[in-house]
Order: C-alpha cells, then structure tokens, then sequence
C-alpha cells in the first residue's frame, strides 16, 4: 500500500492541493498529515477542514506545535508566530478548533510510527536534526519506520550495524528501497513552507509493500500563497518565506 | 535462519544448479530460472554467527545498487530474494574470464594494456554517469567478454549518490583491496569517483608491469604510504613502456585526486590516442623522488584526514568535441564557431576540447580513419585546426587535434563523439544563404543533430537586424 506523509502544511492550501493531487495520481490509498496543519499562512480554515475530510475516512493526523498553540499558549514562540497564530484562532471556526485539539500526539501502526517532532517526548516538541536525535525519537517509537516532520527540510536517518545512525539527503523523485531489517527514520518534508532555498511543495511516499521511500518536490502557485499572506495582514517575514523558500 | 541453499533446491521459482564459485564472502550458483533468454547464476552471501556481519552490509549495498545501474557494463539484474529471509541475488551471467586469470605471468604488451584499459575506463565512465562509483575495481572484478569490452562485477563496496551508504558508518570494514585502494579511500572517503581512475591506474600499472605499484600491504600504516609514497615509474620496471603510457599510468595515480584525471573518459580517450597524450615531468620520470621530496611529501601526508567530498558539488569534467571545417576557413561562421566554443569552455574549469576536422575522402574512401601520420593534406588540415584553435589559447593536456578522412562526414563526426565519451558536439549550421559548395554540410548539421548521443550546439552566424516595419512597435521613449 502507498502512503502519502504530508506534514507542516502551515495553513497553505495551493501547496497541499498540489501534494493531494500528485499523490493520488502516484497511487496514494492512505494519508498520514504529520502536524502543523495551521500556522504562518491564510488558509488556515480550508487546511483543517481538508484534513478532517481525510481523517474521517481514515487518514492518521498528528498534532503539532502550531496545532497546540491555538488551545494553548506558547511562550516559546517569536512575536510573529504569535500573531499569526493568534490570527488563526480567530479565523478559525469552532467545530476545527475542536479538531485540532482533539489531534493524537503519535500514533503507532504496526512497523510504523507517525509523529510531529520526536518520539522520545513529543510534547516537548525537540527538532530531530541529528543521527543522535533520530535514534532517541526511534528508539522510543520502537518500530522499523519512524515518519515525522518540524523540520522543515527532507533527510532520510538510518541505522547502522554497530548501532551508528547516519543521515542521508535524499535525492527528490527516486525510489529508496528502505528494508526492514534495520530501522529508519524520515523527515518528510514540509508541505506549505520549506526552508531550504526552493520553495517547491514537499512531501513524501512510502510503499509499505516493496518498502521503498519517494521523496517528492513540487511546483505550485506559491506566489498566490504568498500573496493571500500579505492581503490577510500578516507578517510579511512569512509571506516572503513562502516567496522564496527560505 | 534460512535453510542452507543446496543444488536441486527451488527457490521463488529458480532452481538452483551447480556451484560455482566460494569466497570468503558469498557463494554463488548457476541458476534456472523462468524466462530468461541469458544465463543467470544466484549470488549468496555467507552469513551466520560465525560469518562476519560486514557480508550482509556488502551484500544489501549490492542488492540496492546493481538494479539501479544499466549498460553493457554491468551485469543485469534479475531478481533479489527478501534480505530478511531468503538473501540472494540474481543477476546476468557474464560469459568471459576475469582480467586476475587473463593477466599474464609477464608485462602485456602495450598496445593490449591500452586495448584492454581503454575499455575498463569506458565501463567505469558508464558507472559514473550513472552517479555510482564501484570503489573495488581490481583484475578480479573485471570480466573481459569473449567479443569486446570489459563488465564490472561485485558492486558490495559501491556508493550510489541517490541511495543511502549503508558502508559509510561500519569503520571496521575493509576500504577496499589493499593494492588498488586510492589514498583517499584509505583516509574513509567513500563519495569521491576519482578513487575509482586511481584503481584504473594501479590495474593499468600492474598489465603494463606484472607488478603492483604498491606492492601488497597488510597493515594500515603500509596502505597510508600511498598518501605520498611515489611508485616506481612503470618504464623503470618494464622499459617497453613508451612514455606515454607512463604519463597516462601516473597520473591516475597521483595521490591527491584533484590532480589526477577528473573523468574517467579523459582515460579512455588518451589510451584511444596516444600521439595526443600531453607528456609532462611524468612521462619522462625514471626514478622515485629524492629523499628530500619525499620527506616533504611524507609530512604532509602524517596529517592528511578524512576529507568528505560532496560528490554533487564536483564540477564534472565533459569532453567538448568541435567539428572544424578546415576546407573552408573563410567561411563566416569560423569566428562564431570560436567565439561559441571559448563560451562554453568557460563554464567548466575540467573540460577536454577535441578537434576535428573531416575532410572528403573521396566516392571511395568508405571507411573512416583517424589521421595519425602529419603529411601532404593532412598537414595542412591540421595546420589549420591548430590556426582555428589558437585564439583560444588552451594548455596542451585540455586539447586534441584530429583530422578524419571520410567520405560520410557525418557518420564520421557521430562515430567518433560516440567512441570517445563526447558530452557535447558543437558545429555549424548552414545558413539561409548557404552557397553551392557547402551544400553538403548542410546535411551533416542536420544529421549530426538528428542522430548524436549527445547535446549538441549549433552555431549560427547572426544574421542582420531586420528593419522596424512601418506598423512595427513604436519607440517607447515617444510613449
């Protein structure tokens, strides 16, 4: 079975639109949206109410921190984050408030593990940025594949034979074959903003069959998203990231 | 555990047949299997509790790499049994014998090392451009097919930029074969594909010598003295070795890879051509440096470390091949042609220009060849090409200038690209006002684009700006 894994679509509907697409015509039969469903972007009620269509017909979505930050205040957060967020909550209906905070934090399905950030405390929101971050989120996931997002880039963590976890930048659009005897962890993407200096659409697909991993980028109208950010009054620092990927 | 794979056993609908070979690492089998118009023989590591684990990593590295790679020179791939379970690899048969059983007591002559040489540099090209690196090339792992041409086999130690490296982390495993292995695997580098020229050089060494530049070693202090540690130069071994050979052997096997060759087609070409070979300080070495030298060297070295080399980043090294039309160098389109040509040269700091120039050789002159010997027209053709290509100003080791006689100029421009790894072909267009006597060069443009492997860059003379029309576009300035 192909599953499609979306994650930090950030409230940026041409951006998830474009990944539903591409995934259903790549044969995508399952969906797992990985968190930060909402944040920095103007769409946030089309966003949510997307994903709840696919949650009810069985797709698996995790909450993320910008998820939690519309019930729960986040101290953390940088001014700008905070009055996007705080503009989201207004601009939210009620019944996908309630969603939101209904959202599991992991959710465990057979070899397979579905998490925001990682496994090892996942309310404690921690970036799994290195080997060593990688092995503590499997390690507590305890299942072959671990699939999270928060990061915001694509990397692909794997296990080593004496136990050593390296990290692999995948190349978007080629098959890996990913075998079950060792354990690995993906970094899918973000969906509605990555950050690497390319502001294409990021999301990934596994074959839990032939157990290979796709990581796939692609073009939308970003400038549109880009542009609803702007007219929505929000930060500008979040439409340009939009803009130009960064 | 899985049950011992024996002779008669059917295994996912391939009957396993005679074996035929044990190594420390794996077994393999003669196969049938389903469908297959080739003989197929299955592959299957040697794991257990008393088998090392560095077996089953080389063989997952195999089994995720050999499917990904294509050609003539490799072995294709069949089927994979599940890792977890059943491990096994199906793969071609190559029918041939390897380059260790076809290697000689004694030097190969060196027409037969350049032959043979050629076509391992073409087979470790192939690999490239498919973003693999072998990181074992040694006689063993060469089949030399009973037609022509050489199949890389045993990818256990390979990288594949697209697939994780599954070796990178396990220290404990071998780099490599102690005699082939280039420094730079030594140090850990697993991503740089000039480690593969430097075993092409060691192999081409060993044919031209019957010895192993660096002998055999068995400790790591002895395989780090190819850090700076200078072979001694194949003509004082084996005095046949003409200098060219010598220069081509050395400098694929310099220590530092920025030093050597940067594509293993610039290999093949020269071995393809040595009358084009640019001899330096190498072809005429007859000793190992001075004390001195080598004690610069060896310091330098005691400090050399893991340097990790973005295999993307590297710049690639293509072959730029420039049809010259020497019997017309008036022609209006010679100082675009230039101009075109020192553009795209620009772009690449490793490229190789080759030059050609194919003159008619006449209704009978049918088969192509390469003109080696400088005499009457062909003289004065290649007087032309090196008048055509010195504006450009390029070191002699970046250039090659050769004139064919064809009477197809065409099928002799696409052979030659073909044979020697052209990247990129730029030529001539025939203009609209083309006259009577370069009327079949027009074809050649067409056909040249039509049929290459490759890019190709036509080049055209601009033509005069065409006068504004009454009704054209109005000057924006009146606006």
């Amino acid at each position: 079975m192909i599953i499609a894994l979306l994650s930090d679509v950030h409230s940026n509907i041409e951006a998830l639109n474009a990944c539903l697409k591409h995934a259903a015509e790549n044969g995508a039969e399952r969906y797992a949206f990985l968190g930060d469903l909402v944040g920095y972007g103007a769409d946030p009620g089309e966003v949510a109410n997307a994903v709840a269509r696919y949650a009810n017909q069985g797709a698996i979505a995790i909450k993320g921190n910008h998820d939690e930050a519309i019930e729960k205040r986040a101290g953390y957060m940088n001014e700008a984050t905070k009055q996007s967020i705080e503009w989201t909550r207004n601009a939210l209906s009620v019944e996908l408030k309630a969603f939101l905070s209904g959202l599991p934090m992991l959710v465990r399905d057979g070899v397979m593990c579905f998490v925001h950030a990682s496994a090892a405390s996942p309310a404690r929101w921690d970036y799994v940025d290195t080997p060593a971050a990688a092995r503590r989120s499997v390690e507590a996931a305890q299942t072959t594949y671990t699939f999270s997002g928060h990061v915001h880039d694509q990397m692909l963590y794997f296990e080593g034979v004496q136990g050593k976890w390296s990290a692999f930048k995948p190349t978007p659009g080629s098959s890996i074959p990913i075998r079950g005897h060792r354990r690995w962890l993906a970094l899918v993407g973000s969906v509605g903003q990555p950050r690497d200096g390319r502001a294409a659409a990021a999301y990934t697909l596994f074959d839990s069959a032939s157990r290979r991993i796709t990581f796939h980028r692609l073009a939308y109208d970003h400038v549109a998203a880009a542009r609803k950010i702007r007219q929505a009054g929000l930060p500008e620092a979040h439409a340009y990231r939009v803009e130009k990927g960064v | 555990m899985a049950e011992p794979i024996v002779p008669g056993l059917v295994i996912d609908g391939f009957r396993v047949a005679e074996r035929i070979h044990v190594g420390a690492q794996s077994e393999i089998f003669r196969v049938s299997g389903p469908a297959h118009d080739f003989p197929i023989i299955m592959k299957v590591p040697r794991i257990g509790p008393l088998e090392p684990s560095e077996n089953l990593i080389s063989f997952e590295t195999e089994a995720i790499i050999l499917p990904a790679v294509t050609g003539p020179h490799v072995p294709r791939f069949v089927a994979a049994g599940d890792l977890a379970k059943t491990p096994y690899l199906i793969t071609e048969w190559i029918e041939g014998e390897s380059l260790e059983s076809a290697l000689s007591p004694g030097p190969l002559p060196p027409p037969e090392v350049a032959r043979i040489g050629a076509a391992i540099a073409d087979a470790v090209h192939s690999l490239h451009r498919q973003n693999a690196i072998h990181l074992d090339i040694k006689p063993d792992n060469i089949i030399v097919k009973a037609q022509d041409g050489v199949v890389l086999i045993d990818f256990g130690l390979a990288h594949h930029a697209r697939f994780p490296d599954l070796l990178a982390e396990e220290k404990r495993f071998a780099a490599g074969s102690a005699p082939y292995v280039s420094p730079e695997q030594v140090l850990g580098t697993r991503s740089d594909r000039r480690s593969d020229i430097f075993a092409v050089g060691v192999v081409l060494y060993e044919m031209a010598t019957a010895r192993l530049p660096f002998g055999m070693p068995a400790t790591m202090a002895g395989l780090r003295d190819r850090l700076w540690l200078d072979p001694v130069p194949p003509r004082t071994v084996s005095p046949e070795v003409p200098p060219w050979l010598q220069e081509v052997i050395l400098r694929c096997l310099e220590p530092r890879a920025d030093d050597r060759y940067q594509s293993a087609a610039h290999v093949a070409f020269d071995l393809r051509h040595p009358e084009q070979v640019a001899l330096t300080g190498r072809a005429l070495k007859s000793g190992r440096l001075g004390f001195l030298a080598q004690l610069r060297r060896w310091w330098h070295a005691r400090s050399e470390r893991l340097r990790i080399v973005p295999a993307v980043q590297r710049s690639a090294a293509p072959i730029i091949m420039v049809a010259v039309d020497t019997t017309h160098p008036d022609d209006p389109r010679q100082r675009p042609m230039q101009r075109a040509t020192a553009q795209v040269l620009s772009l690449s700091a490793e490229f190789r220009l080759v030059c050609v120039s194919v003159i008619h050789g006449g209704p009978r002159a049918e088969i192509s060849r390469d003109v080696q010997g400088e005499s009457g027209i062909h003289l004065e053709h290649l007087v032309r090409l090196r008048h055509w290509v010195e504006p450009l100003q390029l070191p002699a080791q970046r250039l090659s200038m050769h004139v064919i006689e064809s009477a197809r100029p065409e099928n002799a421009l696409l052979e030659f690209a073909r044979r020697n790894h052209v990247d990129l072909i730029i030529l001539g267009a025939p203009g609209p006002t083309q006259q009577a006597p370069l009327a079949w060069w027009r074809s050649v443009a067409s056909t040249v684009t039509a049929n290459a492997h490759c890019s190709v860059h036509l080049v055209r003379v601009p033509e005069p700006q065409p006068s504004p029309g009454p009704e054209g576009d109005s000057t924006p300035d009146q606006a």
